[in-house]
C-alpha cells in the first residue's frame, strides 16, 4: 500500500448542520441535492430488517427481565441507524459492532441466538467472526475502531476489496481510541466508515456534556475525512449515505464518519434508571419519530408492496417472520446448554501451557469432589 | 582512529537480523511503529529494513500507541503477522487497554476462532542513562495478563531465535528487549535457533544455590556466579526467557538440587514478577529449601534519574550480598538417630 502525502487530497466540505433526510417522519419523501433514496425493493428490505430488529429487541428485553439474559442493551428506536448501515455493506465487507448493535448483527446475517451469547453469559462471543465477517461485539468504548482500520489495511494488502463499518456511540467519540482510529484510517486511507449512532445519551450523560463540536460529523474535518450528518431514524437516508461513503472509501476517496442522529428510547440496559436523568417528554418526542412508523407509512403511501390488500398481507408476513425469529430465540435460549468447564482452559493460548494444564486438573478434582 | 571491529554479534544486531529474516521468510510479516522506517528505530533495531524491503513491509505509523496495537489486532484478524515497536516501556502504556482487553483475549473471546499472531517489541528497563519514562521494567503488568506470552531474551543468540519464534507464534507475544543489553556481544553465527522460548535454560550449572533471572539480569547473574566461583561458591543460573505462561519445571528441578534460591530482576521488588517466582518455589520446593527464597531487584521507588540509577539497579554485588544471606549455616542438626531435625 502506498503511503503518499494524503494532504494533497482536497479539504472535505463541512458536514451540514441539517441532517440528511430522504423520508420525513410522516413517511413522505424529501428531496436532497446529493443523495437519493434506494430503490423500492431496498426500502422494503430495510423495513423488514427493522421489524425483525424491533421484535428481537423486545424479545431480548423480556428475556433479560426474566433473568435468562444477564443484561441487554436495547436498541429500540435505533433500528434505522443499525439496519441502514449494515445493509449498505457488500458481501466481503466486515462489521465491527458494539454491545448496542445486536440488531445490526442480525441484519448482517449472524445467527440471532448467537448474537445473544455475550448477554446470556455463556461466552464472550457466540459466533465465528471469520464466518460472519463480524468482529466480536465490543464492550470497551471505541476500541473496535482501530481493529477495523487494521483489518481493511490487511485486506487491501492482500488485494481484496474489503471495506468495514465500525460502529460506536456518541459517548465513545470522546475516547482517545476514537481519535487514534480516525487518524490512522485517514492517514492510511483505509476503507472504513465510522458509523456514530448519536442516541443522545451515554448512559446518563447527554451529548452536550460530551462534546463541544457542532455535530459529531464535524470531527471528521480535522482528520482530513468526510463527515456526514444523517437523520438516523430515516433508514433510507442512513442507507444512502453509508453506501455512498463506503463506495467512496473503496474507490480510494478515504474513510468517513457518518453521524446518525437517533434516540435510545429504552434504558441504557435493563439495569439502568433513566428517570434519574431524562425527561419522559423527550422520549415521547422521539417516539413520534420512530423509524418503523416512518418506513411503514412510506410503504403504504407509495404502495411499495402493492395495493392495500397486498400491502397488508406482506406486512403481516414480515411481522410473522419477525415473531418466528423471536420465538426461535426464546425457545433456543430456554434450553440450558451444559457448558464444559474444561473449555475454560482451551482457548487462552494456541496450545494449553503446563500452568493451565495443572489448573485444569485441579478444577477436575474439585468437580469430582462435589 | 578506526576502532578495531568488536567480535561477535550484539543483541541489537541479532534482533535486526531476526526481523530481516522474518520479513524475508513470510510475506505476511510486516514491521511498523514510530520511527522504525528511515531512522531504523531509536535504537536502530529496524536499521536498513525499509531499504531492503520497502515501505510495503516496513513503515512509520502515526504516533499513537493504542492505534498501533489496535490496527495490528485488525491486521492479524485478516491474516497478517504484524511486528510493532512500542518505542519505550513507559510509552507503551497508552496501548495497555488494547493489549489487555483485546490482544490478550481475542482467542478466548472467540472460542479459538480468531488468533492474533502479533509481536509487540518493547525496549524495556534502565541502565542507559535515560530520563524519566524511559527505563521502566513493565513485565509484571503484562505477565499478569492471561493470553499474552511475555518473553525477554538475555543473550544475542536468544534474541535472534526468540524473535523469530515470536513472529511464528500464533499467540500474541510481548517481546521485551532489555535495552541496556542491545550492545552486549556474543560469538554466534546467525541464523541460529536456540531452545524453544517457553523453556527456561540453565545458563550456568552450579550446586550451592540457584539464581533465577531473565532479560537484563542474565548478564548480571552470570557475573555474580563468576565472582562466587572464585570465592568457592557454585551458583546455578537459570534464565527464564518466557515469563508467561511460565514453565517452572526447570526452576523447580534446579532449586531442589541446590536447596537455595535467589530471584534476580531489575524491576521493583514489591508485587513484582519475583514475588510470583518466590511463591512458586516456596510451594514446590519447600522441603528442599535450606533458606528462605530471597529476591533481589530494583528499589521500590519510581525509576530514578540517570545520576542516581546505579543505586536503583541491582548489580552483581547486590546479588552476592543476597547469596551471603542464604543461611549457609545449616538449620538442620543430627538427631542422633541417623536423621535430621530443626532444633
Ligand atoms: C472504555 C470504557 N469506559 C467506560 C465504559 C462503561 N460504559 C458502558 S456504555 C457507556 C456509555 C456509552 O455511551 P455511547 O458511546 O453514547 O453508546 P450507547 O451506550 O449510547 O450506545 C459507558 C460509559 C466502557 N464500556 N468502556
Amino acid at each position: 500500500m502506498k503511503h503518499t502525502d494524503e494532504r494533497s487530497r482536497p479539504a472535505p466540505a463541512l458536514p451540514t448542520r441539517e441532517p440528511v433526510r430522504l423520508v420525513d417522519r410522516h413517511g413522505r419523501r424529501v428531496g436532497h441535492s446529493s443523495f437519493t433514496a434506494p430503490d423500492p425493493a431496498r426500502l422494503v428490505e430495510l423495513h423488514r430488517a427493522m421489524l425483525i430488529g424491533r421484535r428481537f429487541n423486545q424479545q431480548a428485553g423480556t428475556l433479560a427481565r426474566q433473568g435468562r439474559l444477564a443484561v441487554y442493551p436495547s436498541s429500540t428506536g435505533q433500528e434505522a441507524a443499525q439496519v441502514g448501515g449494515v445493509l449498505a455493506l457488500s458481501d466481503q465487507d466486515w462489521l465491527f459492532p458494539t454491545y448496542r448493535d445486536s440488531v445490526a448483527l442480525v441484519a448482517h446475517g449472524v445467527d440471532p441466538v448467537r448474537t445473544l451469547t455475550l448477554f446470556r453469559g455463556d461466552w464472550h462471543c457466540g459466533y465465528d467472526p471469520h464466518r460472519y465477517r463480524c468482529a466480536p461485539q465490543c464492550t470497551p468504548l471505541a476500541t473496535n475502531a482501530s481493529h477495523a482500520v487494521g483489518l481493511t489495511y490487511a485486506a487491501r494488502r492482500k488485494g481484496r476489496d474489503v471495506a468495514a463499518l465500525a460502529m460506536m456511540g456518541d459517548g465513545a467519540t470522546s475516547e482517545g481510541d476514537a481519535h487514534e482510529a480516525y487518524n490512522f484510517a485517514a492517514v492510511w486511507n483505509t476503507p472504513v466508515v465510522f458509523l456514530v449512532q448519536n442516541n443522545h445519551w451515554a448512559i446518563s450523560v447527554p451529548l452536550r456534556q460530551q462534546t463541544a463540536a457542532p455535530t459529531l460529523a464535524h470531527k471528521a474535518v480535522g482528520y482530513g475525512m468526510k463527515g456526514y450528518h444523517v437523520d438516523g431514524n430515516d433508514a433510507a437516508a442512513v442507507y444512502a449515505v453509508v453506501s455512498h461513503a463506503l463506495a467512496e472509501a473503496r474507490a480510494g476517496g478515504g474513510p468517513a464518519i457518518v453521524e446518525a442522529v437517533t434516540y435510545r428510547v429504552d434504558p441504557h440496559t435493563n439495569a439502568d434508571a433513566p428517570q434519574r436523568y431524562r425527561d419522559p417528554a423527550e422520549v415521547e418526542h422521539w417516539k413520534e419519530r420512530d423509524p418503523l412508523i416512518r418506513s411503514e407509512r412510506l410503504i403504504r403511501e407509495e404502495c411499495l408492496l402493492g395495493d392495500t390488500e397486498e400491502t397488508e398481507r406482506a406486512l403481516a408476513a414480515f411481522g410473522a417472520e419477525a415473531d418466528g425469529i423471536a420465538d426461535t430465540v426464546r425457545e433456543r435460549l430456554a434450553g440450558q446448554d451444559e457448558l464444559d468447564p474444561r473449555s475454560l482452559f482451551t482457548d487462552v493460548y494456541a496450545a494449553v501451557p503446563p500452568l493451565l494444564e495443572q489448573e485444569r486438573e485441579a478444577l477436575a478434582d474439585e468437580l469430582r469432589e462435589v | 582512529m578506526a576502532a578495531a571491529p568488536t567480535p561477535g554479534v550484539s543483541m541489537g544486531e541479532a534482533l535486526n537480523r531476526a526481523l530481516h529474516d522474518a520479513i524475508e521468510h513470510d510475506p505476511d510479516v510486516l514491521v511498523y511503529g514510530e520511527d522504525v522506517g528511515p531512522l531504523g528505530g531509536v535504537f536502530r533495531v529496524t536499521d536498513g529494513l525499509i531499504g531492503a524491503f520497502g515501505q510495503e513491509r516496513v513503515f512509520d505509523s502515526p504516533l499513537a500507541e493504542s492505534g498501533i496495537v489496535g490496527t495490528a489486532i485488525g491486521m492479524a484478524m485478516y491474516g497478517l503477522r504484524p511486528v510493532v515497536e512500542l518505542q519505550f516501556d513507559a510509552f507503551a502504556y497508552p496501548a495497555f487497554e488494547q493489549v489487555v482487553s483485546h490482544l490478550a483475549k481475542m482467542r478466548n473471546r472467540t472460542r479459538g476462532a480468531v488468533s492474533l499472531p502479533v509481536v509487540l517489541r518493547v525496549p524495556y528497563g534502565g541502565g542507559i542513562g535515560g530520563v524519566e519514562h524511559h527505563s521502566d521494567s513493565s513485565e509484571a503488568y503484562y505477565a499478569h495478563t492471561p493470553g499474552l506470552r511475555v518473553v525477554t531474551p538475555g543473550t544475542p543468540a536468544d534474541a535472534y531465535s526468540m524473535l523469530r519464534e515470536a513472529v511464528e507464534c500464533d499467540d500474541p507475544v510481548v517481546f521485551l528487549e532489555p535495552k541496556r543489553r542491545y550492545w552486549s556481544r556474543q560469538e554466534v553465527d546467525l541464523p541460529v535457533r536456540t531452545e524453544p522460548m517457553a523453556t527456561p535454560v540453565v545458563r550456568r550449572p552450579g550446586t550451592d544455590a540457584t539464581l533465577v533471572t531473565y532479560g537484563p539480569m542474565v548478564e548480571t547473574a552470570l557475573e555474580a556466579a563468576e565472582t562466587a566461583a572464585a570465592e568457592g561458591r557454585s551458583l546455578e543460573v537459570v534464565d527464564l526467557r518466557q515469563l508467561a505462561p511460565l514453565d517452572d519445571g526447570v526452576v523447580t528441578a534446579s532449586v531442589r538440587r541446590t536447596g537455595r534460591a535467589v530471584v534476580v530482576h531489575e524491576a521493583s521488588v514489591f508485587g513484582g514478577y519475583g514475588a510470583e517466582l518466590a511463591a512458586r518455589i516456596g510451594e514446590r520446593c519447600f522441603h528442599y529449601l535450606e533458606a528462605p527464597v530471597l529476591r533481589v531487584g530494583g528499589l521500590d521507588i519510581p525509576y530514578p534519574p540517570p545520576k542516581l540509577e546505579h543505586h536503583y539497579l541491582p548489580d552483581a554485588s547486590r546479588v552476592l550480598a543476597a547469596v551471603d544471606r542464604l543461611q549457609w549455616e545449616s538449620a538442620w542438626v543430627e538427631d542422633g538417630e541417623g536423621g535430621r531435625i530443626r532444633p
